[in-house]
């Protein structure tokens, strides 16, 4: 279970990415925060933002067409 | 003499870490250009950039007030601003603008997709800590005064700027 939820399903580009940045800048290093997203763009754009700021994807899954990412505060 | 504030020293001696930049130009008053300028220097604030977006010619429409009214001095002026009324709510599709019912269409699928407006996004941009900056310029040439645009922005600045600004982003682009 991760520290913190961010709910983003229902949302398009760009902003799971601006939810997720928020609350991984608000997090404390090695704190996990899962990402919940309908947005197919997701599953690119939240794995490249991951590994260009150095906040290791631990987890990457979809159930019932939502995806979730969980990430953690480097 | 005016009482001085002391000045802070800075408590660590560890340099902040230089933030990657990125600029764009905001040409465009297009919704279909102002959309991703916004979409673009919100996504590079969340990747920790330094984002400046320069406003220039009718990418200044964006950044207009809601009661600007009729601006500038020359009459030419003038009835540029009453045919360029502007604000993020104003803006046209540059293809099939079908005198605003375009706009008015591309609007209300956005909202049945939950994609944020401009103005949600410029908002957002500001909050981010986006730079938003006018063109004095091109404001002088439309009779734009600082009055005429949305409060919250970086001083109007020019072509000097905007390429010094450049010169050292990894990201700059003409939209």
């Amino acid at each position: 279970m991760a520290d913190t939820v961010v709910d983003a399903r229902g949302l398009q580009c760009p902003m799971p990415i601006i939810k997720l940045s928020q609350a991984i800048m608000a997090a404390s290093p090695g704190q996990t925060v899962e990402l919940i997203s309908t947005d197919k763009g997701s599953c690119t754009d939240v794995p490249a933002w991951a590994a260009d700021m150095g906040h290791p994807l631990k987890e990457q899954f979809e159930v019932d067409g939502e995806f979730h990412f969980i990430i953690e505060r480097a | 003499m005016p009482d001085l504030a002391p000045v802070e020293e800075p408590t660590s001696t560890e340099p902040e870490p230089e933030r990657e930049k990125m600029v764009l130009i905001a040409a465009s008053g297009d919704l279909d250009k102002a959309w991703p300028v916004l979409i673009l220097a919100t996504t590079g604030a969340a990747y920790g950039m330094d984002v400046t977006v320069f406003f220039t010619f009718w990418g200044l429409a964006i950044l207009k007030r809601p009661d600007a009214g009729i601006s500038g001095d020359d009459w030419r002026q003038k009835l540029l601003s009453v045919f360029n009324r502007g604000t993020p709510e104003n803006l046209g599709l540059s293809k099939l603008n079908f005198a605003g019912l375009g706009p008015k269409m591309m609007k209300d699928l956005a909202d049945k997709h939950r994609v944020a407006s401009v103005q949600e996004l410029l908002e957002l941009a500001q909050q981010m800590g986006v730079k938003l900056w006018p063109c004095q310029m091109t404001m002088d040439l439309m009779g734009l005064s600082r009055d005429d645009l949305i409060d919250g922005l970086a001083d109007p600045a020019g072509a000097g700027a905007a390429i010094a600004e450049m010169k050292q982003a990894s990201i700059s682009l003409f939209v």
